[in-house]
């Protein structure tokens, strides 16, 4: 369904993406890991066309991106961003529930309300959140609100970047089970960032792992810990020494 | 090659300043078009009008209040020495309603409205928000740059006029209470020496400086650099740009007006 061909990016000098290849599945879930600061997020807002690639193609069910129309595009995706992103001049609910108040699923506020508070439940919110504002939130919340977010309007292919970062393990466990849910039952396809290996091994039908700007190993999860490839042995045994310099 | 050093770097800049212009004459065209084109998101347009125009209303009032008085003591005293003191009700309003009410309301809009533009939208870009609307199919320039442009283009020339009848006001206060002048008398000199076209020149005048102050701050802030640093490079270059281009405008339109 998602095809990255030969994709490379550079921001001045610094060369992030240097030919990544990689293919998912319709329906499937893939799991990008690899060090911070390898290029992860750009890969994903590559993808979805936020940061234009230097070259190679990026190709989503069988068109490339970037021709088309961007709205029809845009309508099917979700994204849960690194930061959250969340708009501080809106409430909680209306941040969830964006999509569906104005454009094509435009739908009545009240419908669109009740809508959000049911996916502020699904990541583990109370109703009285609603009504706050993302700043008076703490980190893990808001994290959770750009989750809710991100399924409010049930796309078909959804990015987490770093959906469990700053949350207790607790809540980590229930949006990794959130997370499996919207692949398996509703055949969305995910592409999920993450640093937490125990997330990896809940979420993931594949993983990948993104080094040096290319894609050093991918498979199924089930294959991860047979692989005989240095840089993700060290990589998921969280060892200081191997072929992946610490000072990068 | 020594030689042509400075020049090669005077060309640079030269270089760099004319594709300035380019890109904010290319992003005034696109903020442009999205005024014009649907979706029209009413509750944006609706708190810019709130925040460039009604919560803008105390400072504007007051710049106009006390330099309306200053202008009208200045005229009677510059007046004095060729006894021409009795003038200060048109000067006044001649003063005011072309050139300070506009220039000082574009100036203070450019303080207040371009920089708090400019800011919030350079902190948007910044964490990721402005990548988040696009994501959620909501185009940046139309969600944020067309309310904020349109609401100003609409709200300032209001906020001039409000200014014009301050500023007057301020010097008939200080003529009536200090100078000596009759308040009728005042009043109807005012009103007589006014034209049309001093006031069709104001209103314009804020129109195209409401347009300027919300188009630089949108512009600085959809540029805006990375980090907090970025927001304040922003948020300067905003106000800098919009101070300068509204005093150039307001030259070029007083030419227009007034000269031919
Ligand atoms: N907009 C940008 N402008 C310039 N450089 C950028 C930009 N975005 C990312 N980079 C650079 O690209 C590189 C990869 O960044 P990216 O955010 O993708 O890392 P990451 O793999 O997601 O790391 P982390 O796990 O820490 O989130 C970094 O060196 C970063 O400095
Ligand atoms: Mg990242």
């Amino acid at each position: 369904m998602i095809d990255l061909r030969d994709v490379h990016k550079s921001f001045g000098t610094n060369a992030v993406l240097r030919g990544v290849d990689l293919s998912i599945r319709k329906g499937s879930s893939m799991v990008i890991i690899g060090g911070s600061g390898t290029g992860k997020s750009v890969a994903l807002k590559c993808i979805l066309g936020l940061i234009q690639h230097d070259s190679g193609a990026i190709i989503v069910d069988g068109s490339e991106v970037g021709s088309g129309d961007r709205d029809a595009f845009l309508a099917r995706f979700g994204m849960l961003f690194q930061g959250a992103a969340l708009f501080d001049s809106l409430p909680v609910w209306q941040n969830v529930a964006f999509r569906l108040l104005r454009g094509r699923l435009k739908r009545p506020r009240a419908e669109a309300r009740e809508i959000a508070v049911e996916k502020l439940r699904r990541v583990g919110l109370k109703p009285d959140v609603a009504d706050r504002f993302p700043a008076e939130l703490s980190g893990g919340m808001q994290k959770r609100v750009g989750l809710a977010r991100a399924i409010a309007a049930d796309p078909e292919i959804i990015f987490f970047d770093e959906p469990t970062t700053g949350l207790d393990p607790i809540m980590a466990g229930v949006i990794n089970d959130l997370i499996r849910e919207i692949v398996t039952e509703m055949g969305a396809t995910a592409m999920t960032i993450t640093h937490d290996m125990s997330s990896v091994r809940a979420i993931a039908d594949e993983v990948a792992m993104l080094h040096d700007g290319v894609i050093k190993w991918t498979g199924p999860v089930t294959q991860m810990d047979t692989s005989d490839d240095p840089h993700l042995d060290q990589f998921i045994h969280g060892r200081a020494d191997g072929p992946i310099e610490a000072v990068r | 090659m020594m030689a042509t050093a400075p020049l090669a770097a005077l060309g640079r800049a030269t270089l760099a300043f004319l594709a300035s212009i380019g890109r904010v004459a290319l992003f005034a065209l696109d903020a442009l078009s999205h005024v014009v084109r649907p979706p029209f998101y009413g509750r944006e347009f609706a708190i810019a009008l709130l925040n460039i125009g009604w919560l803008s209303l105390p400072v504007v009032g007051l710049t106009a209040l006390f330099t309306g008085g200053a202008l009208a003591l200045q005229i009677y005293a510059g007046g004095a020495r060729f006894n021409a003191e009795a003038v200060v009700p048109q000067i006044v309003a001649i003063g005011m309603v072309r050139e300070l009410g506009p220039v000082l309301v574009g100036l203070m809009i450019a303080a207040r409205v371009t920089s708090s533009i400019a800011a919030e939208i350079a902190t948007m870009k910044v964490t990721e928000q402005i990548d988040a609307l696009v994501t959620l199919s909501t185009h940046p320039m139309k969600y944020l740059t067309a309310p904020r442009v349109l609401a100003a283009v609409l709200v300032v020339p209001a906020l001039v006029g409000v200014g014009d009848v301050i500023g007057i006001f301020g010097g008939y206060i200080v003529a009536t209470g200090s100078l000596g002048f009759n308040p009728a008398a005042y009043l109807k000199n005012t009103a007589n020496f006014l034209e049309a076209l001093d006031i069709v020149s104001s209103l314009a005048k804020g129109a195209v400086f409401g347009f300027i102050a919300a188009l630089m701050g949108c512009y600085f802030g959809m540029t805006s650099g990375r980090g907090a640093q970025g927001v304040g490079r922003a948020t300067k270059g905003s106000v800098e740009a919009a101070a300068v281009l509204i005093l150039a405008a307001n030259f070029l339109l007083t030419g227009i007006f007034f000269s031919i």
